[in-house]
């Protein structure tokens, strides 16, 4: 390849990268930008002002945030792996060519294209309402159900089985993973002696794990940001009693009704610091448990 | 076979479980406001349709300026990310420049930023250029490729297309641009596809920007409406709360029942590889 052709492919390259080259603009000016705010007293009205460590201090001492951190990771703790579970366990009873596949998986997928809407949020409230049908269900073998939504101890419950709810989107990338696993594999563990639970451990766990990596790393870093369902659930308070504040949903009250624009700088950053370091984390905690067949 | 009939009896009962909800919610969208609570079954005892035109006016605007609001933001921002999308997916799975690699590190790299890191510097901007309370926060990033997510997805498409395509259309005498428009694109319509459908439903249902940045209640899209049915709820209002909040997934389930295909194997091959 001659000199010249290579620089006119470089040229059309950075032409067809245009808009991207922009649109990083607009992602990497406002991310060291608002490193430098979050060490700034800011009100959007005021240039900001320089006050070095006061917004981690404060953040270090604000009750509130650290309730909000607190859901959040409850709420991450327990949906994620719950989650997960269940996209793998209806994943596997999908596989082996069931009849009815795309019916099955058009009604375990459909929800989660509708977990993150305002409506279904709202159609959430009310079904946990304290007349609402799930008290109704338990009503009848006899259990008298909480006032989920107004009761501090259970309103986040009802996100985490909502987000539950929403299992199909990893339930569809474990069903892709799961067809490509040679079936020639089980076959010889199965001449081997080996039962449908050895299989399931010795097979297809192993074979799966780069997906449920995937899969896990995606659900974290996603759980972690969550903020329509704590919002339309409370009216936008994070109540009762800030048992739904999740840490978005804070830096959204912090930020934007109050203003605080460097302390919300602060407080995205913390996530950002956090998020990054929980992926490594899990990078390196994948090199013992993942495996690559390849 | 006894197995196999265990196996459909347990997803048909799953499967009943997950579509409950919905239906409930159909349901209540034709009852009488005040029976939802009192009269339990999903089939309505009394049936009230008045709910659908009466919640279509029960706001301060018609609900159908709404969904046209809603429809504008969405069709603008699947031109957004198609066009500027596809360039970069192009450019980065069949073009060789310089600093390459490194650039297509970067753009992975931003598809784990979360988003809020980037907020308040935005937001300021925005502000300064008089943007708020407009629908230019919401569209213009989309025509400026920085949903990663897609152009990842176009990448992982076109670099599965065979490389002698490129060759012969180069001997042919064809550029790069008339031979990403006129062998790479109509070959990727697949990728365009899922592209578009992940578009629409992750714009429709939209809550955040539109909630930052519009005040001005003409100019809402359909999640920030629903929101108000909540803030003046009351027991008339069930019934046509409800029905607008069905109005308002039925184009999402419109489009998944149409694009079903496309969504599956999108979301399959951004795990895959």
């Amino acid at each position: 390849m001659s000199v010249a052709r290579y620089r006119r492919q470089d040229k059309s390259g950075y032409i067809f990268l245009l808009p991207w080259f922009i649109g990083m603009l607009f992602t990497i000016i406002p991310f060291f930008a608002s490193l430098y705010l979050a060490f700034t007293d800011y009100n959007l009205l005021n240039p900001p002002e320089w006050v070095g460590l006061d917004n981690v201090r404060e953040m270090l001492a604000d009750d509130r945030l650290m309730q909000s951190l607190k859901v959040t990771v409850i709420y991450t703790v327990v949906s994620v792996p719950l989650s997960l579970a269940a996209a793998l366990g209806v994943a596997m009873l999908l596989q082996h060519g069931i009849r009815g596949l795309p019916v099955y998986r058009a009604v375990f997928y459909l929800p989660s294209l509708l977990g993150s809407s305002v409506a279904v949020v709202i159609l959430w409230r009310y079904l946990f309402g304290v007349d609402g049908v799930i008290n109704k269900g338990l009503a009848l073998v006899g259990i008298t159900g909480p006032a989920w939504t107004t009761d501090p101890s259970h309103a986040l419950t009802t996100l985490i089985i909502l987000h539950i709810w929403t299992f199909g989107s990893p339930m569809v990338i474990f069903l892709a993973g799961l067809r490509q696993i040679p079936a020639a594999y089980y076959e010889a563990a199965s001449v081997d002696g080996a039962g449908p639970w050895r299989r399931f451990i010795s097979v297809t766990l192993p074979l799966l794990s780069p997906i449920i990596f995937f899969n896990l790393v995606q659900a974290l870093i996603a759980s972690l940001q969550t903020f329509t369902q704590g919002f339309v659930m409370s009216g936008g308070t994070g109540g009762p009693a800030d048992s739904t504040l999740f840490y978005n949903l804070y830096l959204y009250l912090r930020g934007f009704t109050q203003f605080d624009m460097g302390y919300a700088s602060a407080m995205a950053w913390v996530l950002f610091v956090l998020i990054a370091m929980l992926t490594a984390v899990n990078f390196l905690a994948a090199r013992y448990w993942v495996f690559y067949d390849d | 076979m006894t197995t196999n009939r265990i196996r459909h009896i347990g997803l048909c009962l799953a499967g009943a479980l997950m579509m409950y909800p919905l239906l409930w919610m159909l349901s209540s969208s034709l009852k009488p406001g005040a029976t939802v609570f009192t009269q339990p079954g999903l089939w309505p005892a009394s049936w009230d349709l008045t709910n659908y035109p009466d919640g279509w006016t029960a706001l301060e605007h018609p609900f159908s300026l709404y969904l046209a609001n809603s429809f504008v933001i969405v069709i603008l921002s699947i031109i957004g990310n198609l066009v500027s999308c596809s360039l970069a997916a192009y450019g980065f799975a069949r073009l060789r420049f310089t600093g390459r690699r490194l650039f297509f590190a970067l753009m992975l790299g931003t598809m784990m930023l979360p988003g809020h890191v980037l907020l308040v510097p935005q937001y300021v901007v925005f502000a300064k250029l008089g943007w708020l309370n407009t629908y230019y926060p919401l569209l213009v990033p989309n025509f400026l490729a920085t949903n990663a997510f897609y152009i990842f997805l176009m990448v992982q498409f076109m670099r599965a297309l065979p490389t002698e395509l490129d060759d012969a259309a180069r001997i042919d005498g064809c550029g790069p641009f008339r031979t990403f428009w006129k062998i790479i694109m109509p070959l990727s319509l697949p990728a365009f596809a899922t592209t578009a459908i992940f578009t629409f439903i992750s714009v429709w249902n939209e809550f955040f920007g539109p909630l930052l940045y519009l005040t001005d209640s003409e100019l809402y899209t359909v999640p920030l409406a629903l929101r108000q049915f909540m803030d003046s709820e009351g027991q008339s209002q069930w019934g046509q709360m409800f029905a607008m909040s069905f109005v308002s997934l039925a184009p999402v389930i419109g489009f998944f029942i149409a694009g079903q295909k496309y969504l599956v194997k999108g979301i399959a091959t951004t795990g895959l590889k």
